[in-house]
């Protein structure tokens, strides 16, 4: 597998480093930023040949065979931990599915003893959600060597494997990243998801990344990020290639942040109208769940240039790959 | 060594196997030399029926130890393999542990009615008890020496090379 240098592994900040062992293989996936092109780039292409699964008599393969992997959630989630769970079953684990919200932590016990628990039933793996930003970083710090954890959304931090299966969608329609203008529309102050799709985009060497969003809804030191920010949609969405929709969620809705659901929508929602200054073949993408006349009209969400049904099966083949990757030569380090 | 032309050996194998009179044979090869070997096979034995390919990776048991191949590419059944005679190609027999992995994917594809193993060269080794049917040519190499199968400018041929200390076993 793809490896980082020495050189490369000390330049890191500390939170992408402990993503990587003493030898600069991937051993956790927390974050995308401090992942190298190469090593983004072979998760993609692994997940290339996972493809093609779906059409098999049987839709294994026993590369995690034996192993045991939990999905540990401690904010509720049914899609992802779905595809996490259908995910490391292709891949012949055995998976536990822990709501944890509902269980240990709520008689009081910690995260980290929730997780020693489960670590001391021989536990391969953690797919950790967790409403609070870290928890993934937390929990790999505290456990033995061969441990692997899979960070599936932390607070507003990140939500690494969502933003790969978004650029598994991108290089699947686009053919490539080079030369390509891409903008990301909504909440991005709230959203894990654009904060990874954006680290993802510019190491993959997109040509421009634009954020659009009310001022309300977009940190101030986004910029710091390579990005161009905007306001006003035609001038974001003029020549745009590839369209991220983010969720808005309806909670922000109480006056502060957003004006009202019909002022925003009349400003942000992508409808057909707006689309017409974008390239004729771009793509309009959305982690779901969608909020139609919301964030997004349906005639858009369920039109030709959507490639939301897309991002959800490719999710299943790119959190196997990334799964494959973490696990992938382990024995010796027991 | 020179590198030494795999033609009059494809064309044995392709004899040999006529002989044995597979009734709608399917032919798949192991990549990436098995493939080649296939590909020749295929259009000297002119069949009908399309060519399968199969990257074994996500089915080997060094998996745990050395991780993934970084190179792995899609198997592809074009013709399904239920009810099907299976002719089986890769380039060298040498563990056969290979061959091990090659018949636990294609069986996740299906049920078929026979698999026949027909590979270019076999040299000794074996650490499964898996033997091929149809022999292009046995050899014997050096203890360090691997069988290295190449395509280059239309040539499939093979030589004899010191085998690097992390080649992965055929």
């Amino acid at each position: 597998m793809a490896r980082i240098s020495p050189d490369q592994l000390r330049s890191l900040p500390p939170d992408s480093a402990i993503q990587f062992d003493s030898q600069g293989h991937l051993r956790h996936f927390l974050t995308i930023s401090g992942v190298p092109r190469e090593a983004l780039t072979q998760i993609l292409d692994t997940a290339e040949s996972f493809m093609t699964f779906g059409e098999r008599e049987i839709k294994k393969v026993p590369l995690l065979r034996g192993k045991t992997v939990v999905n540990l959630f401690f904010e509720a989630s049914t899609r992802t931990r779905t595809t996490f769970e259908l995910a490391a079953k292709r891949l012949s684990a055995d998976v536990i599915n822990m709501n944890a919200a509902r269980m240990s932590t709520s008689k009081g016990e910690t995260i980290l003893d929730t997780v020693r628990t489960l670590e001391a039933m021989h536990t391969d793996l953690f797919v950790v959600r967790d409403s609070a930003s870290g928890a993934s970083h937390l929990i790999a710090r505290h456990l033995p060597e061969y441990v692997r954890v899979i960070n599936a959304g932390d607070g507003r931090h990140a939500h690494p494997t969502q933003a790969m299966l978004d650029m598994f969608t991108i290089r699947q329609k686009k053919g490539g990243f080079e030369g390509l203008k891409v903008a990301i529309i909504g909440d991005i102050l709230h959203s894990r998801v654009a904060r990874s799709q954006i680290h993802a985009l510019a190491t993959l060497g997109v040509d421009e990344i634009r954020v659009i969003g009310p001022r309300t809804l977009i940190p101030t030191e986004i910029e710091s990020m390579g990005v161009t920010v905007t306001s006003n949609m035609s001038e974001g969405l003029r020549d745009i290639d590839v369209v991220m929709m983010l969720r808005l969620q309806r909670e922000r809705m109480d006056g502060q942040l957003v004006p009202s659901e019909q002022e925003y929508f009349s400003q942000y929602g992508l409808t057909e109208e707006k689309l017409q200054v974008a390239d004729t073949k771009a793509i309009v993408m959305h982690p779901g769940p969608i909020n139609r006349g919301l964030e997004i009209a349906s005639s858009v969400a369920d039109g030709d240039r959507s490639v939301i049904l897309s991002q959800v099966t490719n999710g299943i083949a790119v959190r196997m790959s990334i799964m494959a990757t973490l696990m992938g030569g382990t024995e010796a380090v027991r | 060594m020179n590198p030494v032309s795999l033609d009059p050996i494809v064309s044995q194998m392709t004899a040999n196997l006529r002989d044995r009179n597979l009734r709608n044979p399917i032919l798949i090869g192991i990549h990436t030399g098995g493939a080649w070997v296939a590909e020749r096979l295929h259009a000297e034995l002119a069949l009908s029926s399309k060519l399968g390919t199969l990257d074994i990776s996500f089915y080997r048991d060094d998996f745990s130890r050395v991780g993934l191949n970084p190179k792995v590419k899609s198997s592809d059944l074009p013709e399904g393999v239920e009810d099907r005679n299976i002719i089986l190609v890769d380039d060298v027999l040498h563990t056969g542990r290979t061959i091990r992995a090659a018949l636990n994917e294609i069986f996740s594809y299906g049920r078929p009615a026979s698999v026949t193993l027909a590979v270019a060269l076999e040299r000794p080794g074996r650490e499964l008890p898996i033997e091929a049917s149809i022999v292009g040519k046995a050899i014997e190499p050096a203890d360090k020496q691997q069988a290295q199968v190449t395509l280059k400018d239309n040539q499939l041929s093979y030589q004899l090379v010191d085998s690097s200390a992390n080649a992965q076993s055929t």
